[in-house]
């Protein structure tokens, strides 16, 4: 088997809480003046990044190099895959040049599983499709973990386009695993109906103030609105029934805090004053993005 | 030249025969079933203890040639069909160029001839490119012939096309057979819609993307008097109204395929393309709705749905792989290990269902053991210990979920217009 990290339904309580953990060893290092350490000196990650990304893929690379490890990042336009060559044959290729680990976003929904039966280098998932996105619901954890002291019996509203998110599954996988009730909510085409049978205590809702509250934790999702051309929703209501504003926070818990995986659509998922917003964490998570993303690498290449 | 097959348990439903006997079969056409036959001369073949079968036909193959021969090609195709027991097997128009002209369905049957080991029949395509706007030229391509109608694969959106097709097929004794899947309500879809689907983030087909088109389709057969076959049907929906149509006088058949028997969704291993065919592995709720269908008699058939592709096209992101799987030499064995061994069926009804039913649908004139027809003959076993080993297979491709399985009975000898094709090594 391939030693990288698919994403979190495949993980333990046990193996999140280490890398929760660690993480929260590495806050510190983030505001030091000298932020380097040797920990993976003379290792090599490679960023293979088939799909635009500012904030993952940077995050990855300043988390290899504060472990001393080197990192080169490639996306997709300008290399092979313009080219036509297939994805395995793009892979096998890396992994003759011996890299320690690949961290790879893509397109499709298991991009990653299909190359981790086909390669012995380890694969970190950093998105793939609308499957999973296991760092994201690391570092969301770590955040609530930093204002709260347990996950346990917390209740968290997710709200958006859920089929579509990637974000939604990892983080419904990890918070199940530690006894959070989750509702998550959404248009009713964006919200199947066996996502219920994605965990236990989860559940849906259309109706966004339901969702919210009583929430300890309000995650709000991306939305693209070229989903519209798919007759997936109607998009010049969305942000009347869907959008997230300052009046629904007074439902929720009176110390509820506001995430969102970013980047941001003021105006369309959430109000700019919600964005602004006192409880809202969204560059916390930002920045424990790279201290998880510290303890992952460890964990798989160290 | 003639070949007598000893001492087997002769099964042929066609003539309500099963007892231990002999069939004879010289110069190509069966001469006879009966104790102790024996001609000189004869080439001897000892089947005590197996089942002696009219020849299994497989209404719905791919055979990839002409167009795709990188993944199969008749010749290949046929040496599989062969190993799985099976004499004749009708191959879908969606080859490069399509068949929806006589003249390729002359090439095919030319093809057929010189380099095929089993009987091969073409089905012609119902509409010009199976674009699903012009008709194809249904009455030449009989005439080369063709022995239905179908555009598989990309089924006809267009109900008034759809319409005009079936008067066609009925003029022409047509049967006409279709691929159930509304094209806008499948769009993107990789798996069957459900709770895999989701949590696997794939985009779903739904049960009702095959449903519509079954009802669809139904009425017109109801408006047209067309003989109307419904393709590898896998939905619970769709098989009750295939048995209510049917009560209402409608002509209406249809097949399923023994992956849709076997396997349900939750079975799939996250992301493996040799899971990925349309339609696609249903829930097991769908899945047993299919085994009742068999069993109360309203599936009739059971064809494989042969789908070749070739390594590399399989080795690609699940999203990226084509749809389908191979499955000619694993079929009669799945139907044994799922649906007699268990005791759902009787192995007579397993035997009408690779001969009987589709000659029902296809009217070959083959199915039946009885003298004069023609010399198809499987033999098989029942309790033979064997297992699948893609590596070995006789297709070109090596896309099936089946690789390493171990099965209980399958087929031991293939004989073809009075001539041994395959035996078991």
């Amino acid at each position: 088997m391939n030693p990288g990290l698919l994403g979190i339904e495949e993980l333990d309580r046990a193996a999140i809480e280490a890398l929760l953990t660690r993480a929260r060893e590495y806050q510190p290092l983030q505001s030091q003046s000298l932020k380097k350490l040797d920990t993976l000196r003379g290792k090599m990650i490679v960023n293979l990044f088939y799909e635009a990304s500012t904030r993952t893929r940077t995050s990855f690379e300043i988390a290899a190099k504060r472990l001393g490890a080197d990192a080169v990042s490639i996306t997709a336009s300008g290399s092979s895959v313009s080219k036509g060559e297939s994805l395995v044959d793009t892979l096998n290729t890396l992994a003759a040049m011996r890299p320690d680990a690949i961290v790879m976003r893509h397109a499709a929904s298991g991009a990653p599983h299909f190359l981790a039966r086909h390669l012995p280098t380890p694969i970190i998932n950093a998105g793939d499709g609308t499957h999973e996105h296991p760092t994201q619901a690391l570092l969301d954890a770590r955040t609530i973990l930093d204002r709260r002291p347990s996950l346990e019996g917390l209740r968290v509203a997710i709200i958006g386009d859920i089929a579509h998110s990637r974000v939604a599954r990892s983080n419904v996988h990890l918070l199940a695993k530690f006894g959070a009730q989750i509702v998550l909510c959404g248009p009713p085409s964006l919200l199947p109906v066996e996502l219920k049978d994605l965990a236990p205590e989860v559940t849906l809702t259309n109706d966004i103030r339901e969702a919210i509250r009583d929430a300890d934790v309000i995650m709000m999702l991306r939305v693209q609105l070229e989903r519209q051309h798919e007759a997936a929703f109607p998009a010049s209501e969305y942000f009347r029934f869907y959008g997230l504003r300052l009046e629904h926070l007074e439902l929720a818990k009176p110390d509820a805090i506001v995430m969102h995986p970013g980047p941001i659509n003021r105006g369309r998922e959430l109000s700019s004053e919600v964005a602004d917003f006192q409880r809202s964490v969204i560059l916390n998570q930002v920045e424990n993005g790279i201290a998880v993303r510290m303890a992952v690498l460890e964990k798989v290449i160290g | 030249m003639s070949i007598v097959i000893k001492n087997g348990r002769v099964i042929d439903p066609a003539s309500q025969t099963d007892r231990v006997a002999d069939v004879l079969i010289v110069d190509g056409r069966i001469a006879g079933v009966a104790p102790n036959l024996s001609s000189p001369a004869a080439e001897a073949y000892d089947a005590t203890g197996m089942i002696v079968a009219p020849g299994f036909i497989d209404m719905h193959v791919h055979l990839r040639e002409p167009g795709f021969e990188h993944a199969e090609n008749i010749e290949s195709g046929s040496r599989a069909a062969a190993a799985g027991g099976f004499t004749s097997i009708c191959c879908m128009p969606n080859t490069k160029p399509i068949n929806d002209s006589p003249t390729v369905t002359s090439y095919i049957v030319e093809r057929a001839r010189s380099q095929a080991v089993v009987n091969v029949f073409p089905i012609g395509a119902i509409t010009k490119g199976s674009a699903g706007e012009e008709l194809a030229a249904i009455g030449a391509m009989k005439a080369a012939g063709a022995v239905a109608i179908s555009d598989d694969g990309q089924p006809v959106m267009n109900s008034r096309v759809m319409r005009r097709a079936m008067e066609f097929a009925r003029s022409y004794d047509l049967p006409l057979i279709d691929h159930c899947e509304d094209l806008n309500l499948s769009a993107g879809g990789d798996m069957h819609e459900g709770v895999k689907s989701v949590r696997w983030g794939l985009r779903g087909i739904p049960a009702a993307s095959e449903d519509v088109m079954v009802a669809r389709d139904l009425l017109l057969a109801q408006l047209t008097g067309a003989r109307y076959h419904v393709a590898h049907i896998s939905t619970r929906n769709a098989v009750a109204m295939v048995e209510q149509a049917r009560r209402h006088g409608v002509a209406v058949t249809c097949e399923t395929t023994p992956h849709h028997f076997t396997l349900s969704d939750d079975q799939m291993p996250p992301y493996d393309s040799n899971y990925k065919m349309k339609p696609p592995l249903r829930s097991c709720g769908h899945r047993s709705a299919v085994v009742d269908g068999i069993v109360a008699g309203i599936i009739g058939v059971i064809a494989t749905d042969h789908a070749p592709h070739a390594g590399s096209e399989k080795m690609q992101e699940f999203e990226r792989c084509p749809f389908g799987i191979i499955g000619l030499e694993t079929a009669l064995a799945l139907a044994l290990e799922e649906l007699v061994h268990p005791g759902k069926i009787t192995l007579n009804r397993m035997v009408e269902l690779f001969t009987t039913g589709p000659d029902t649908v296809m009217r070959l004139g083959r199915g039946t053991l009885a003298p004069g027809a023609p010399g198809d003959v499987t033999v098989f076993s029942t309790d033979l210990a064997w297992t699948y080993d893609l590596n070995r297979s006789e297709s070109r491709s090596r896309n099936s979920p089946f690789d390493g399985r171990a099965f209980r009975g399958g087929p031991m000898a293939t004989v073809v217009n009075g001539q041994f094709v395959w035996k078991r090594g």
